[in-house]
């Protein structure tokens, strides 16, 4: 079963600061959408995979984040931890059309 | 019972194995299990303590607070839960019924099993003597023996140690940095005698002695003293000694408690054949409760040996079973290294080779038996330690490095005329074990190295363990690293900021100024950073160094700031906050209070604190909440505190001669002074301060970064205290007479700090690396220095003195960016 994505808009690309991030509250659990140096946007579970610190609140780098509460470094792309820690958060697709940013979620 | 998780495909239930003990060897004979075969078994784990799996050989650290508890866990509670492991923490089993086979605990829950494994560990012995029970009599076993060590120490006052044994004397020295007067009581001639002969004992003793420590020797003690709660300690020859916590520390025996009321075989340990079975083929036993061959053992690393064969043997692996262990010791006291290894006994047909350097206070003595190495004991240079092990595990005749063989492995012959430390490890061979604790040989850390690209001790201790534990391989382990990355790899020394440039924070901070380099991006093109934006690490680094050098010119990059010093509070584990409001020297009033109070109420926050420099603490407050939180303290007059932050946090004061009969300085009105002076700015690390009315020093002025006590003629100014992991006393910078004079110094001094440290350097390891004489030379010696010193640290000042939280009130752009949600979807 593969169900279409259902595509929300939840505001202006500008709305994120640049190498930062905003949250954006969902049933299923709050999500972190962040913008990195290059202008691109992602969206992760916000939930760093060790102790569940929130991502949304961590240093961008690359298209990478650090979570604020020890420092493992999570890939905005897929979500993985790097380096030699283990683990995943959910990564969620992202679209931005005319300025605004799309998050595709399952409807 | 509802341990049955899954089931096999073909549908039998899993065989049911239960562990006794959640400790270092139960747990540790789970790991290599599920190593080996996870999911064979549907596992439960029975802990008398209702705490998960720790690390106990670090207990030591723990109570001197050089760790916490959350750094000595081994698994949390995830680890079990997401093997499948049912954990009954604090639920000990009373009972085994081997006919029926079940465990029965404490609670009344029964367990059944087709395979049991007793850990149960040992039991610290406590001598039969009168008072040996009294309250304020501990032994030194678990983190509640360490709790009511710390909650004793608290009160300060007398510790006596009963035993100078490695474990006494870990105790020992904890309970002395935690500011206790401690007597060490021993009953053998010298300490550590079954580590340690007599020389090395001595040695030791006059250490410890050095650092403040009382040691008897030959000392035996009669009773304990006291009637609801210990005063003292009577010694058999008529001494006594004053007494508020007495540490029984005088060895341990096997728990064969449970294993002896079930009717299994039971010697001074619970008796197992070389696959870690009893005499019942269904119960294992594994650990410090057990005996084999004859032996108990009381180090890590047998129990780790022990728990591999024990795994091989449960996930059906006939493997050559365990043959005893030869083991090393080392004392866990910062500072002190002391190794003994084997039998050093001396007697007929054995050789001593010894090695003294009195000025450095080094003793090593090796003993040889037949050119082989019998025992080994090192004393103030323990470098080589884990060499001569290797060569006495491996009986090698050693005649051929006979004549060096005292010095060290560096100077040993070998094909590659190895004679550094690099070369010695490379030398070794893969099988030769580099971290006894973990049993982890050179080639797993090699291969680990190889393939997953590290780099770091931190990420060989993440993957491998080596060096997990007690860290007394960390310089082997390096030299791995040296040895297998080449040049790649950059030890202590110089070396560059982070993985993202060659740089180190010297020579970036030198370039900023020399070039006029005034953004972060201007400094990554210039100095040519090898990232497009930096990282976590040197992101904040850049920010500060570019904050300091041009103060009033560089806009703050927010972005480039972790997440306290961006949102101005405090995030807690579980992504709330903590605010704390400013009170000038530790001073407030009822208007403030009720402010507080009428906040802590309005927007539900759980808890309320006070902090170890004199504010309160508003735990648990959610992000949202943060601005108008802000805006109500802001109304009553507070600002922020800045306890968040790489700045100046508090001036911590006592009441000084307003109040106190002895104070003779008005300290509090020099603290409140002192923090209008310098709040606000922003310093490569945190920054404390503290001002003591009289030389009794009520406000810790000693452990500070700048530390002031009032004297009958002026003003004692202290620098470079740090009460926090490693604890430092500051140095006197200078004695001084006018508060002027207090002002103009500490300004001086914090100004030289930002500009001279390194980014996350505090004071104690910025003097102890630069030196006191230089600091002196520049804020004391040279006047004129200072004058411009203070200067420049007010004109920075001009621009650093905004209130955080005012810029960010409700309403403002900036609390509608950084603090409320984007969006909220369905």
């Amino acid at each position: 079963m593969h169900r279409p994505l259902d595509w929300k808009d939840i505001g202006q690309l500008t709305d994120i600061p640049v190498q930062g991030a905003r949250r954006v509250e969902h049933p299923a659990g709050r999500i972190a959408v962040f913008r990195t140096i290059d202008d691109q946007v992602f969206a992760l579970r916000d939930e760093c995979p060790h102790k569940k610190g929130p991502l949304s609140e961590g240093i961008v780098h690359g298209h990478a984040v650090t979570c604020p509460l020890h420092n493992w470094v999570i890939d905005l792309a897929t979500g993985e931890a790097t380096g030699p820690d283990e683990g995943c958060t959910g990564h969620i697709p992202v679209r931005v059309e005319g300025g605004r940013v799309l998050l595709g979620l399952v409807g | 019972m509802t341990t049955n998780h899954s089931s096999p495909p073909d549908g039998a239930p899993k065989p049911r194995l239960v562990v006794i003990g959640n400790g270092m060897a139960g747990i540790r004979a789970v790991e290599e299990l599920l190593d080996r075969a996870p999911g064979l078994y549907d596992i439960s784990v029975f802990g008398a303590e209702p705490r998960v799996n720790y690390n106990r050989i670090m207990l030591s650290p723990l109570l001197s607070g050089e760790k916490t508890f959350d750094q000595i866990v081994i698994n949390d509670r995830d680890w079990y839960s997401d093997n499948g492991i049912t954990l009954y923490a604090g639920d000990a089993v009373e009972m085994i019924d081997r006919q029926r086979q079940v465990v029965i605990a404490t609670s009344g829950l029964e367990c059944p099993y087709d395979r049991l494994l007793i850990a149960t560990g040992s039991m610290p012995i406590v001598i039969p003597i009168p008072g040996a029970r009294l309250p304020g009599v501990v032994t030194f076993r678990d983190v509640d023996d360490v709790d009511a060590m710390l909650a004793a120490s608290a009160k300060g006052g007398h510790a006596v140690v009963i035993g100078g044994g490695l474990l006494g004397l870990e105790a020992a020295v904890g309970l002395k940095a935690r500011g206790m007067d401690v007597t060490v009581l021993h009953l053998a001639g010298h300490l550590m005698e079954r580590q340690l002969d007599a020389s090395a004992g001595h040695l030791l003793a006059k250490e410890l002695e050095r650092r403040g420590l009382s040691v008897l020797t030959a000392a035996d003690t009669a009773a304990i003293l006291g009637e609801s709660h210990v005063t003292g300690v009577a010694l058999k020859d008529g001494r006594e000694l004053p007494a508020d916590l007495v540490v029984m520390a005088v060895g341990i025996r096997p728990d064969t408690r449970l294993a002896a009321a079930a009717g299994l075989e039971v010697g001074r340990g619970i008796l197992v054949d070389d696959h870690m079975v009893t005499n019942d083929p269904a119960i294992m036993a594994v650990g410090e409760c057990v005996q084999h061959r004859g032996s108990c053992y009381g180090l890590v690393q047998p129990l780790f040996e022990m728990a591999k064969v024990l795994a091989d043997h449960l996930a059906g692996r006939k493997g050559a079973g365990y043959a005893g262990s030869v083991t090393s010791t080392k004392l866990k006291v910062t500072g002190v290294d002391v190794f003994s290894a084997g039998d050093f006994s001396g007697g007929p047909g054995t050789e001593d080779i010894v090695f003294r350097d009195a000025g450095r206070g080094i003793y090593k003595r090796i003993v040889l038996e037949e050119g082989r190495i019998k025992g080994a004991v090192l004393y103030g240079d323990t470098g080589d330690g884990g060499w001569y092990f290797q060569l006495l595990k491996a009986g090698e005749d050693v005649s051929p490095l006979r004549d060096t063989l005292i010095f060290g492995q560096g100077f040993a012959p070998s094909e590659g005329g190895a004679a550094n430390p690099t070369a010695a490890v490379a030398a070794l061979p893969d099988t030769a074990e580099i971290c006894g604790c973990n049993g982890v040989c050179k080639g797993t850390i090699v291969k680990a190295i190889n393939e997953k690209g590290l780099t770091t001790l931190d990420a060989v201790k993440a993957c491998t363990k080596a060096s997990a534990s007690c860290g007394s391989c960390t310089g082997l382990v390096e030299g791995l690293l040296a040895h297998t990355l080449g040049g790649d790899y950059q030890a202590a020394g110089v070396k560059p900021m982070c993985k993202c440039t060659d740089h180190d924070h010297d020579s970036v901070r030198r370039l900023i100024r020399v070039q006029g380099l005034k953004s972060i991006p201007d400094v990554m093109q210039a100095l040519e950073w090898k990232t497009p934006d930096g990282c976590h690490s040197c992101r904040p680094a850049l920010n500060y160094y570019l904050l300091a050098s041009w103060p009033g010119e560089y806009v703050d990059h927010a972005a480039s700031r972790f997440v306290n010093e961006r949102v101005h509070a405090n995030i807690q584990k579980d992504g709330t906050y903590s605010v704390v409001p400013r009170m000038w020297g530790g001073l407030t009033n009822a208007s403030e209070l009720r402010a507080i109070a009428d906040v802590v109420e309005k927007f539900d926050i759980p808890t309320v604190k006070v902090t170890g420099g004199q504010r309160i603490d508003l735990l648990g407050v959610k992000k949202d909440d943060l601005p108008a939180v802000w805006a109500d303290l802001n109304a009553a007059g507070m600002v922020s505190g800045h306890a968040y932050g790489k700045s100046l946090r508090t001036v911590k004061t006592c009441v000084g001669s307003d109040w106190c009969r002895f104070g003779t300085q008005k300290s509090l009105e020099v603290g409140v002074n002192l923090e209008r002076m310098t709040w606000g700015s922003w310093t490569p690390h945190k920054f404390k301060m503290a001002v003591s009315g009289c030389p009794r020093n009520c406000a810790e002025a000693t452990i500070k970064d700048f530390g002031v006590i009032a004297t009958d003629g002026g003003f004692d100014l202290l620098v470079g205290g740090n009460g926090g992991i490693k604890l430092r006393g500051t140095d006197l910078l200078a004695k001084v007479t006018t508060e002027e004079e207090v002002q103009e110094y500490c300004a001086a001094f914090m100004q030289l700090y930002r500009e001279e440290a390194h980014y996350l350097e505090r004071t104690a390891p910025w003097i102890e690396r630069v030196g006191l004489d230089f600091v002196k030379a520049r804020v004391v010696d040279d006047a004129e220095n200072r004058r411009a010193l203070h200067e420049r640290f007010l004109a920075s000042q001009r621009h650093a003195q905004v209130d955080p939280w005012a810029e960010r009130a409700p309403g403002t752009a900036a609390a509608a960016r950084d603090f409320r949600t984007l969006a909220t979807v369905e």
